[in-house]
């Protein structure tokens, strides 16, 4: 299987641990990955913060980048809520019909990492092992646009090693919620504050989830206690192996 | 995006300063978050219970949006009709464009009534247009009926949830009030003992005044019959005592037959209170005998917000404030950090809706109050999209009251982006990032992200840089 990975800026800019990761991992599972290089962003900072026009041209990018492929992977829920969710709405909305369908298109062979995995390759076991006590915050995006469901739990549960401890009213945002992380910042750091009293009651070595977005926000919170929790996405405990 | 034309709604409806700056003032307040929390946290409860002991839940939800839609798509016709039957029934129909029009007509009628006080019973549309405040202006004393709103009202405070407009009150707080106000200083903090003495106090009122003022939940206009649904009994006492019954109706709130009941009176309770069925139901059709009837039915921006497409959904809610207790933005807030009547997820879709952004540029903040985790859309019994409806009110917001910086730093990231080389020229710039820990102040918006939270590590090199060197050769 040809699979593309769509590694997203913050992952190729500032965690890129995380590309890698998921490479190693997709590779071991038998896929054949390329890394397009004519991607860039899929456009949701500027759709979100009120100039979906801006995110047109992204999109337009998006869709000639990804031509070709089996299958395109996101290490994000929230990337991929986007590419899933919003590009065709926002292109039929500016009256391009022939990119409303290649967006149509490129969203139906679009994965999130956890439903690849699952729903894909069939995969629940991919043979990792992670000898640490983890808790696991489901990301908003990924729960109630991907609907991803217990996906991830499901293969954290069969990580070697791996101790899942649960999270308290893990389904709350964690407060990141992109440009509300500074425009509100002091709602969005309530919201973190309550999630890392939530994180730090299991008794957790390591906070995960499948957004590096809401990791920096949460790891950040964290750092700055000097909480001794650290945050790794799930991509990376599952690239792990003996 | 503008509705040339189109009145747009006024009263109280925005706040004197924007979301974040009256957000942080309500967050410094730990007495209000450990209320709201253990408030939000019980009715949320309650609610998941007894939508899952429905098994044609998902349904209902359709139905109510499908109804809905159906009266926004028709609304010409049903208040129409709403209004022929209503007058036939001996009831008098008044149409207000906004909310000073809508308070001058009460006015008028208190007035041809001789009354110079009026019992209410809770209502969101003339807490909306300002009526107590209207009323007291001229002379005229407005007593709420609801126990909640009781509580607001003595303490000269303002509502902070749709349902429960006291929730930022525990009850210490309105034993210290009641004491200071209705009843002597023996009275306990005994739930009981407060409901008593709020008892002692309304009775005198039900029985003195001779007009009464109300909202209503639905308005059937096959029938012409209003409806209101309460817990307390108070509403029922001020709809039926007083000579004079005005009622104060937002136009989205007709129905079309008296079937679609059915649909609401099961979903508004279990949204609303987490109850199978609230305690009192009360509906009327035009003027009972020996009583006169009149029915406000009230615009302030309610055409205009009609008039958007990706906006007009929200003209589907039903006041159940299912969203504000899902809100994990509300839980942190409260609802006086959103300025208007009406708060949370709905709010920060409504409001600005009704009174225009570009109208009025105070609540252009209210789409931007949310992290867009989608909670809200979960729990909506009418199915109404609000973390989209945001996305696009942002786009109306940053339209109507533009944000020169912002616009010109996203357009530049843009056309970065655009070009993949470019961009990733620009991305390897993230390892200067260690740099930045060197500043002693940080610029906006970077200030802003790390008040508490520390910058992630920079990278010594980009993913991509690795894959060209090594990571594709696997």
């Amino acid at each position: 299987m040809r699979v593309a990975l769509y590694v997203t800026c913050l992952v190729d800019g500032l965690a890129p641990a995380v590309g890698k990761a998921t490479v190693r991992l997709l590779r071991r599972l038998g896929c054949r990955v390329e890394v397009p290089a004519g991607q860039t962003c899929c456009g949701q900072l500027h759709i979100n913060t009120g100039y979906p026009a801006a995110a047109l041209p992204l999109i337009r990018n998006q869709v000639a980048a990804f031509v070709g492929y089996d299958a395109v992977v996101l290490p994000s829920g929230s990337c991929a809520g986007s590419v899933r969710h919003q590009h065709a709405a926002l292109a039929d909305r500016a009256g391009d019909a022939e990119l409303a369908a290649a967006a149509r298109e490129l969203a139906g062979r679009t994965y999130e990492l956890s439903e690849f995995l699952v729903d894909v390759l069939g995969r629940v076991d991919v043979g990792a092992y992670y000898p640490h006590r983890v808790t696991y915050h489901p990301t908003c995006h990924s729960l109630r646009l991907l609907e991803v469901g217990d996906r991830p739990l499901r293969l954290l549960r069969a990580v070697a090693g791996l101790e899942l401890l649960e999270l308290p009213a893990a389904e709350t945002c964690c407060g990141f919620g992109g440009t509300f992380a500074v425009k509100n910042a002091a709602v969005s750091t309530a919201m973190l504050a309550d999630k890392m009293r939530a994180v730090q009651q299991t008794g957790a070595e390591v906070c995960t989830a499948g957004d590096a977005s809401c990791l920096l926000h949460l790891g950040g919170g964290l750092a700055r206690l000097r909480a001794g929790v650290r945050t790794v996405h799930l991509a990376e405990i599952l690239a792990s192996t003996a | 995006m503008t509705f040339l034309g189109m009145p747009t709604g006024s009263g109280n409806l925005s706040g004197d300063r924007p979301f974040p700056e009256l957000a942080e003032a309500a967050l410094a307040d730990s007495q209000l978050r450990g209320n709201l929390a253990r408030a939000t946290g019980t009715i949320r409860a309650r609610r998941a219970g007894v939508v899952a002991e429905l098994p044609d839940w998902a349904r209902l939800r359709t139905a109510g949006a499908a109804i809905k839609d159906d009266v926004l798509a028709n609304l010409d016709r049903y208040l129409v009709q709403l209004e022929e039957r209503v007058t036939a029934a001996g009831g008098t129909v008044h149409w207000a464009p906004d909310a000073a029009a809508a308070n001058e007509i009460v006015l008028g009628l208190v007035r041809q009534a001789g009354a110079d006080e009026v019992v209410k019973v809770k209502s969101m549309a003339t807490q909306e247009i300002g009526l107590n405040e209207a009323l007291a202006a001229a002379g005229i004393a407005a007593w709420e009926t609801d126990l909640a709103e009781l509580i607001v009202q003595l303490a000269e405070d303002r509502p902070s949830h749709i349902l429960v407009p006291a929730i930022h009150r525990n009850r210490a707080e309105i034993g210290e009030l009641f004491r200071r106000t209705i009843a002597g200083p023996d009275l306990t903090d005994e739930p009981a003992a407060l409901a008593e003495a709020a008892r002692r106090h309304l009775r005198e009122r039900f029985l003195a005044s001779r007009v009464a003022v109300s909202g209503a939940n639905f308005a059937v206009a096959e029938t012409g019959t209003l409806a209101v649904v309460e817990s307390e009994g108070n509403g029922r006492m001020c709809l039926t005592l007083p000579r004079t019954l005005i009622t104060v109706l937002g136009i989205e709130k007709v129905l079309p037959t008296w079937r679609d009941l059915e649909v609401f009176l099961q979903l508004l309770p279990r949204s609303s209170t987490g109850e199978r069925m609230n305690p009192y139901t009360s509906m009327w059709t035009g003027a009972t005998e020996g009583q006169d009837f009149h029915l406000v039915l009230l615009d302030n921006g309610r055409t205009a917000t009609l008039a958007d497409p990706a906006g007009r959904s929200a003209l589907r809610c039903i006041r159940c404030s299912a969203c504000l207790n899902a809100c994990p933005v509300y839980e942190r807030t409260g609802g006086h950090a959103y300025g208007s009547v009406y708060p949370g997820p709905i709010g920060a879709v409504l409001s600005p809706q009704l009174t225009g952004l570009g109208a009025d540029p105070r609540n252009a903040s209210l789409p931007y109050a949310s992290s867009l985790c989608g909670a809200c859309l979960q729990v909506c019994p009418v199915a109404i999209d609000i973390p989209s409806m945001l996305v696009h009110l942002r786009e109306r917001s940053v339209a109507a009251v533009p944000h020169r910086a912002e616009r010109a730093g996203l357009a530049a990231l843009a056309w970065t982006m655009a070009e993949p080389r470019r961009w990733r020229r620009v991305l390897r710039l993230a390892r200067f990032g260690r740099l930045l820990r060197r500043l002693p102040v940080l610029p906006p918006p970077l200030s802003a992200w790390a008040a508490s939270r520390d910058l992630p590590e920079p990278p010594a090199e980009t993913f991509r840089d690795w894959w060209d060197r090594e990571g594709s050769a696997g």
